[in-house]
């Protein structure tokens, strides 16, 4: 069996505001275990508490009870001595805004207690990784958020981590700075590196995890492989039906009533219907059948957001 | 055993922290003169100007004690206080707020301890330079009068260590930067009344104690006394005052930061 690197039993966080207004459950009690080796993302809305989760793995913010143990240590009494084996790529970039390129990596190092000259070779290496060895003497200002998130990353491998911990790691970037950024995650989990991130896109979650939790309102609600969370909740495949606004109340009823002759599901969303069924084409002409015009029709497989909708009732992204 | 002291973690979590500071300081050093201008322009408008009507202060005794002798040391101890407050109120508050410059230190093996001292480490050095510069100056002037003159840097880092742990203290009640008016709401009288320009006799006694309870006023006690090389206890009683008020800061500003930035 591999080792288990980071262990939480009932973790809680509550945050106390200040005055009388009522603390708040960020987290509200979850059991996980990430082994060595893994890719383990926590998948859910805003304000599910992933990036509460992360902090405290992190060992930036102590939780408010449960046990948990990072690296066979407590963060509680060993913080710095686990953040030193931790990279952490945080969801707003906080580089350094007074700094260069190159002396964000520099710097970062001397946290660490590395000597200047590893820290001088790492420095280079990170920035042939994160594509930005010919902006290694800008301001960290001009950089795009691409960039500055690769920057991000970077920073955080310079005391060559045993886990790094991503809160929403392409959040805000354009689809062709998302692929780059994953390439280069893909690569670093094939180097052996543990990772675990936190997503609100399914498709993230799809590519770069081998397994997922998913969570809503502080509470872990499932847990499983992308493709193991889509077979236990979801059906193979799923229909998607647009309709003009002022019809489609009406054709979801009709829909409804057919599907329960074909043991298929139907969602309404504001937008659309989604018709959850095993054969979407099947799905598709029994539609026809009853004589609903829809705008456009899709059959497409199911996704992690569908399996959200189904165990929660909403969407990921509102 | 130095080696071994500074790779210690005790004193290597600060210490870079200071080497970040300094990594910037790099770019941007022509600020230090910028301070040490500030003093200067006082030493000679008050020092220079007013001394020339004033000639001696009257009240100290030593008649040839001149004007401009009178006020340096007290601009100089200004000028470390300034230099390391200015670090820990102004520049803290925007790295705290701003730059959010400590939430990625602190995902590092730093705590909030190394950081804050840290903080005031390099507060203390920047206080100390400008206090170094500024002293060059006034030793220009000719105003540097026994050996008791060589109490005056240490003195200066004692001000300076006060003051920057004090900024760290009052930068965690800082809400925005229109606070900073309150903040010079005590600075600035300070400045005129703690016996910058004219001597503590001035006043009657009950405003006498007011002003003994001051900062300033013990700051520049400590550094008046050795710089006119007359010297009692009061600066003993200065450099515990000082002392106190700089420990008791730190640890005040430390429980206030630990609460802040580990939520």
């Amino acid at each position: 069996m591999a080792d288990v690197l980071i262990e939480a039993r009932g973790l809680r966080k509550v945050h106390a505001p200040r005055g009388a207004a009522a603390p708040t459950e960020a987290v509200a009690g979850i059991d996980f275990r990430v082994t060595a080796g893994e890719a383990f993302g926590f998948l859910g809305p805003n304000g599910a508490g992933k990036s509460t989760t992360m902090r405290m793995v992190a060992a930036v913010s102590p939780p408010s009870s449960g046990r948990l143990e990072i690296l066979g240590m407590d963060p509680a009494t060993h913080g710095p001595q686990i953040r030193a084996r931790l990279g952490s790529v945080p969801q707003d970039d906080t580089l350094d805004t007074e700094l260069t390129v190159r002396e964000n990596l520099l710097v970062y190092g001397r946290y660490f207690g590395l000597p200047r000259a590893v820290i001088r070779e790492r420095a280079a290496r990170l920035l042939e990784f994160a594509r930005l060895a010919d902006k290694a003497d800008e301001q960290v200002e001009a950089l795009s958020g691409g960039m500055r998130r690769r920057l991000t990353i970077a920073r955080s491998l310079v005391n060559d981590p045993e886990i790094l911990l991503l809160d929403e790691p392409t959040t805000g970037l354009d689809p062709q700075a998302r692929h780059l950024l994953w390439e280069r995650l893909f690569r670093l989990k094939q180097q052996g590196v543990t990772l675990l991130l936190t997503t609100h896109y399914m498709d993230e979650a799809e590519q770069l995890c081998d397994r997922i939790v998913v969570m809503d309102h502080g509470r872990i609600v499932a847990e499983g492989s992308p493709r193991g969370l889509i077979e236990a909740h979801c059906t193979r495949e799923v229909l998607e039906l647009r309709f003009p606004p002022d019809r489609q109340q009406q054709a979801a009823e009709k829909i409804a009533d057919t599907a329960k002759g074909v043991d298929a599901r139907v969602e309404v969303l504001p937008d659309r219907l989604l018709v959850y069924a095993d054969d979407g084409e099947d799905a598709l002409t029994a539609v026809h059948r009853t004589g609903v015009e829809p705008l456009t029709a899709l059959v497409r497989r199911a996704g992690l957001e569908d399996v959200f909708l189904t165990l929660t009732g909403r969407t990921l992204v509102d | 055993m130095p080696v071994a002291l500074w790779r210690s973690p005790a004193v290597a979590g600060p210490a870079a922290l200071v080497e970040r500071n300094l990594v910037i300081y790099r770019h941007t050093w022509y600020l230090l003169l910028a301070e040490v201008f500030e003093p200067v322009l006082y030493l000679v408008s008050m020092g220079l100007g007013i001394g020339a009507l004033v000639g001696h202060v009257p009240g100290l005794g030593d008649p040839s004690v001149g004007y401009v002798d009178f006020v340096a040391p007290a601009l100089l101890a200004t000028a470390a206080m300034n230099g390391a407050m200015n670090e820990t109120t102004f520049n803290i508050y925007g790295k705290l707020r701003m730059l959010r410059t400590y939430d990625s230190i602190l995902a590092t093996p730093l705590t909030v301890r190394d950081v804050a001292l840290g903080e005031v480490a390099w507060a203390l050095l920047r206080g100390t330079a400008v206090t170094v510069v500024f002293g060059a100056a006034v030793a220009a002037f000719g105003l540097v009068h026994s050996l008791w003159a060589l109490l005056i840097l240490p003195g200066a880092l004692l001000v300076a260590f006060a003051f920057a742990a004090a900024g760290l203290a009052v930068v965690t009640y800082i809400r925005s930067w229109q606070d900073f008016q309150l903040v010079q709401l005590v600075m600035l009288p300070m400045f005129l009344f703690a016996t910058t320009f004219y001597p503590l006799g001035v006043y009657p006694r009950p405003v006498q104690i007011g002003v003994e309870c001051l900062p300033l006023y013990q700051s520049i006690e400590l550094i008046r006394q050795p710089s006119l090389g007359v010297v009692d206890a009061g600066v003993g009683w200065a450099a515990l005052y000082l002392l106190l008020l700089g420990c008791a800061s730190l640890a005040l500003a430390l429980r206030r930061l630990e609460r802040m930035l580990l939520p």
